[in-house]
C-alpha cells in the first residue's frame, strides 16, 4: 500500500467512527448515551487529525498538538456534562432527554 | 509494511466493531463499556500512525479519567428503567438511513482527494515527537533555522488558554454538582 492509500483508510475509520457518534446522539434516549457519542465523534475528529500529522509533512506536530487540544476539550466537557446530568437528576430523578423541555418555546 | 496493513486492518475492525456495538446496544452500562473498548483501539491507531505520545495521553485520559467519570455518571443514574431505554423502529430506521447517507458523504469527501507522502521516520526509536510537543507547548518555535518557506510557530498561547479553561471548567462542574438541601436558599 502506498502512502495515500493508507490515508485513505484511516480517513474512512475516522468517518466511521465520526458516524457512529451522530447516530448514538440521535438514538440514545439517556443523557449519558448521548454523552457517549459526543465522545466518540471527538475521537473520529483526532483520528483524522493524527492520520493528517503522519502522512502531511507540513501538519506533522501541529496535528499532535491539536489532538492533544481535543483530548483536554473532550475531559472537560465530559466533566460539565456530566454534572449538567446529575444536577438534571436531581431535580428531575430521570435521565430521559426527551423530558427536558422546560425550554421549549 | 505487509505488518503495518495487517496491524491496521485488525486494530480498525476491533476498533470499528466497537464503536457499531457502542451504538446498537441498548443497555447503557454496556454502551459505556464498548466505548471504553473503542477509546482503546483509538489508542492502538494512534500508536500505529507512530504519534506514541498522543496514543499514551488518550490511554491516560481518555480511558483512564473521562471513562470513570462516564462510568461514575452511569453508576449514579442507573435506576430500574433508566439502564435499557428502548428507541422505537421509525427512530432507528430514520438514524440508519442518516448515517448511512453521512458515511457516504464523508467517504465520497475524502477518499483519494488529499496526496499523502511519509518523511516521519518508519522506525519509533528514531522519532522525537514527544520532546518536539513539549518544547513547542512551552514556548520553543519549531522548524528548520534555515528555511525561509516554512514558518516557525510554537503553541504557548493555545496551551494557557486550554489550561484556564480546563480551571474554569473543573470550577464550574463542582459548583454545578455540589449537593443542594431542598428548601435551602442558595447563598
Amino acid at each position: 500500500m502506498n502512502p495515500a492509500e493508507q490515508l485513505n483508510l484511516y480517513l474512512a475509520l475516522g468517518a466511521l467512527l465520526f458516524v457512529c457518534g451522530v447516530v448514538c446522539m440521535a438514538t440514545k434516549r439517556n443523557a449519558i448515551g448521548v454523552l457517549i457519542g459526543v465522545e466518540l465523534v471527538l475521537n473520529g475528529a483526532n483520528v483524522n487529525f493524527v492520520a493528517f500529522s503522519r502522512y502531511n509533512p507540513a501538519f506533522e506536530i501541529e496535528g499532535m498538538i491539536f489532538a492533544l487540544f481535543v483530548i483536554v476539550m473532550a475531559a472537560g466537557e465530559a466533566a460539565v456534562a456530566l454534572a449538567i446530568v446529575l444536577n438534571f437528576y436531581n431535580n428531575h430523578t430521570t435521565v430521559d432527554v426527551d423530558s427536558a423541555e422546560e425550554l421549549k418555546g | 509494511m505487509e505488518l503495518h496493513a495487517f496491524m491496521f486492518w485488525l486494530i480498525a475492525l476491533l476498533t470499528g466493531l466497537c464503536a457499531l456495538a457502542t451504538v446498537i446496544t441498548q443497555n447503557i452500562v454496556r454502551s459505556a463499556t464498548w466505548l471504553l473498548f473503542t477509546l482503546a483501539g483509538t489508542s492502538g491507531i494512534f500508536f500505529l500512525l507512530g504519534a506514541d505520545f498522543v496514543g499514551a495521553i488518550q490511554l491516560l485520559i481518555y480511558v483512564g479519567g473521562t471513562m470513570v467519570l462516564v462510568v461514575f455518571g452511569v453508576m449514579l443514574t442507573a435506576q430500574g428503567p433508566f439502564i435499557n431505554m428502548k428507541t422505537s423502529g421509525a427512530e432507528w430506521a430514520i438514524s440508519i438511513v442518516a448515517g448511512i447517507l453521512l458515511f457516504a458523504v464523508l467517504l465520497f469527501g475524502t477518499w483519494g482527494r488529499f496526496s499523502a507522502s511519509t518523511s516521519t521516520p518508519e522506525d519509533p526509536k528514531d522519532s522525537h515527537h514527544a520532546v518536539t510537543i513539549g518544547q513547542v507547548l512551552t514556548g520553543v518555535p519549531y522548524g528548520p533555522f534555515d528555511s525561509p518557506t516554512q514558518v516557525r510557530a510554537h503553541y504557548l498561547l493555545p496551551f494557557e488558554i486550554v489550561s484556564v479553561h480546563l480551571l474554569v471548567v473543573l470550577i464550574g462542574a463542582a459548583y454545578l454538582a455540589r449537593a443542594k438541601r431542598r428548601g435551602e436558599e442558595p447563598k
